[in-house]
């Protein structure tokens, strides 16, 4: 009991005066994981408004993989990428693997599914609403994906959100493509595993204080958007 | 009809140039590229083994406020989706007189039942609509204030349109039709949910843009209202046009059985 009263009091010590190690690793998770969510939602967004908005064969099946693919363990996933950037994988020649851009691409990798299917959701529930109006206006498909992904944007916040949440509390898959270098791919979660398979709690306690005050500096940003929608 | 709207006749009239210069007061009044008359030939919708509607011939003539009368399920609603052109027919043509012209948003519309609305403010809503169906920019300042005056929803212009009442709502899709001043606009059943002030407001807004120029067809089962809006009815049962007629003559002599008996209030089947 000592011993967590003295780690936990140390780890707020680590917090309270910025110790420089701990920011570093937590400037590398917040700028892994939001370049990951950035690019999942370059891609994962008009995917989504497509797959909502256009009728093709086989989109009944799409809509279920997607789905499937939000649950993708992600060291799975980080064995995928570690097999694709080693160097005898089809990705091996660019020499990305233990580096943070190789954890950026399976992070993307795990938040693209969960952004593109719940863009997909909110956006054919707002077709539903809005498709006959659009027609009527004689709207082109583009046009009516712009206003939808407008219309829809405080439930597509919420789904950026819930993709970064993902992002910046997996480890599997950025411990296995990114090896946690110390002062290079060392992030929060890798850390915690790290330093708590050590013994050495103080600085895994202060991440973890870190994590999961994000956590719910998160789930605050979802609620207050919710009730924005609501008003809206 | 209030003053604000029969300012909006007045300046309907108005020979400059702009939204209201092709908005005449006169009925007989004549647009360049008039997409009217619309015809129907020989019509049919079918779902499955089952003819929504049947053989519809019709001609929709300009300056003839026409509603489309009939119990629920006579087809009223699809037969105007279809004039609309947001349903194909199964066999049949609609041929509009400037088929081209008539594809564009700024040439026909329809207000919906339960009116569709954007997540943003009445003003926003009336701006979109007009951007989207390609209205000058120059003019859309003018028609939006316009639409407002008309509409009498000045007051709310910066209210979110998904906070509004029902009627305002409705009102608000009527707005955004005189702001983009189509020659055509479809109705169906735009008062069907609204208590009576609100239907007797909407009412007079469409009485307005019949008189600015529009060519109205809309649907209802409303006697009163068909008696009180229209100059011609199309009577339908069962998914068939049963007859066509000058409202005046409808209501007066009606020459089907089925329509005396929609008149008397009985149960057509």
């Amino acid at each position: 009991m000592s011993s967590f009263s003295s780690s936990f009091s140390t780890a707020l010590e680590l917090v309270i005066t910025a110790n420089p190690d701990l920011v570093e690793i937590v400037l590398l998770s917040l700028q892994v994981s939001l370049s990951a969510v950035l690019i999942a939602a370059v891609i994962g967004m008009p995917l989504g408004a497509l797959i909502a908005v256009r009728k093709f064969p086989g989109r009944a099946i799409v809509v279920t993989l997607l789905n499937s693919l939000m649950g993708l363990p992600p060291v799975v996933l980080g064995l995928v990428v570690y097999l694709m950037l080693s160097r005898a994988g089809p990705l091996g020649e660019f020499g990305l693997l233990f580096t943070p851009e190789a954890m950026v691409i399976a992070q993307t990798l795990l938040v693209l599914p969960i952004i593109v299917a719940l863009t997909r959701q909110t956006l054919v529930d707002l077709h539903q609403y809005y498709d006959e109006q659009f027609r009527s206006f004689r709207l082109t498909k583009k046009r009516s994906v712009q206003t939808l992904i407008w219309e829809g944007r405080y439930s597509l916040l919420t789904a950026l959100l819930a993709g970064f949440g993902r992002a910046s509390a997996e480890v599997g898959a950025v411990m296995i493509v990114g090896g946690n270098i110390n002062h290079v791919t060392r992030v929060m979660t890798t850390t915690i595993a790290m330093e708590t398979s050590k013994g050495d709690f103080s600085l895994a306690l202060a991440l973890g204080i870190i994590l999961v005050s994000l956590v719910i500096v998160i789930n605050s940003l979802v609620s207050l958007i919710q009730s924005m929608e609501k008003v809206a | 009809m209030s003053d604000k709207e029969r300012l909006y006749l007045v300046r309907s009239s108005d020979p400059t140039p702009g939204f209201l210069s092709s908005c005449g007061s006169d009925k007989t009044t004549k647009r360049a590229g008039t997409i009217l008359p619309l015809v129907l030939e020989d019509v049919s919708y079918w779902v499955g083994d089952k003819a929504l509607l049947s053989d519809v011939d019709l001609k929709i003539e300009q300056n003839t406020p026409t509603l489309i009368l009939g119990p629920n399920g006579a087809g009223k609603t699809l037969l105007l989706r279809i004039c609309h052109g947001l349903l194909k027919p199964t066999t049949g043509s609609v041929k509009w007189c400037n088929p081209d012209i008539a594809r564009t948003a700024s040439a026909q519309t329809m207000v919906f039942q339960r009116p569709i609305m954007l997540r943003r403010s009445v003003r926003k809503n009336i701006e979109y609509a007009m951007k989207v169906c390609g209205i000058d920019p120059r003019a859309r300042p003018h028609q939006l204030e316009e639409a407002l005056a008309v509409s009498g929803l000045e007051r709310l212009s910066e209210r979110r349109a998904t906070l509004l009442s029902g009627g305002e709502q409705q009102r608000l899709a009527l707005a955004r039709c005189v702001a983009i001043n189509p020659q055509v606009l479809f109705l169906d059943e735009p008062t069907s949910h609204l208590d009576p002030s609100a239907t007797r407001k909407i009412e007079s807004m469409i009485s307005a843009m019949c008189e600015a120029g529009i060519q109205i067809v809309m649907v209802t089962h409303d006697l009163g209202q068909a008696e009180r809006l229209s100059d011609r009815i199309i009577f339908m049962v069962g998914g068939k046009v049963i007859e066509t007629t000058p409202s005046s003559e409808f209501f007066a002599r009606p020459r089907s059985v089925e329509a005396r008996a929609f008149i008397r209030g009985d149960l057509l089947w």
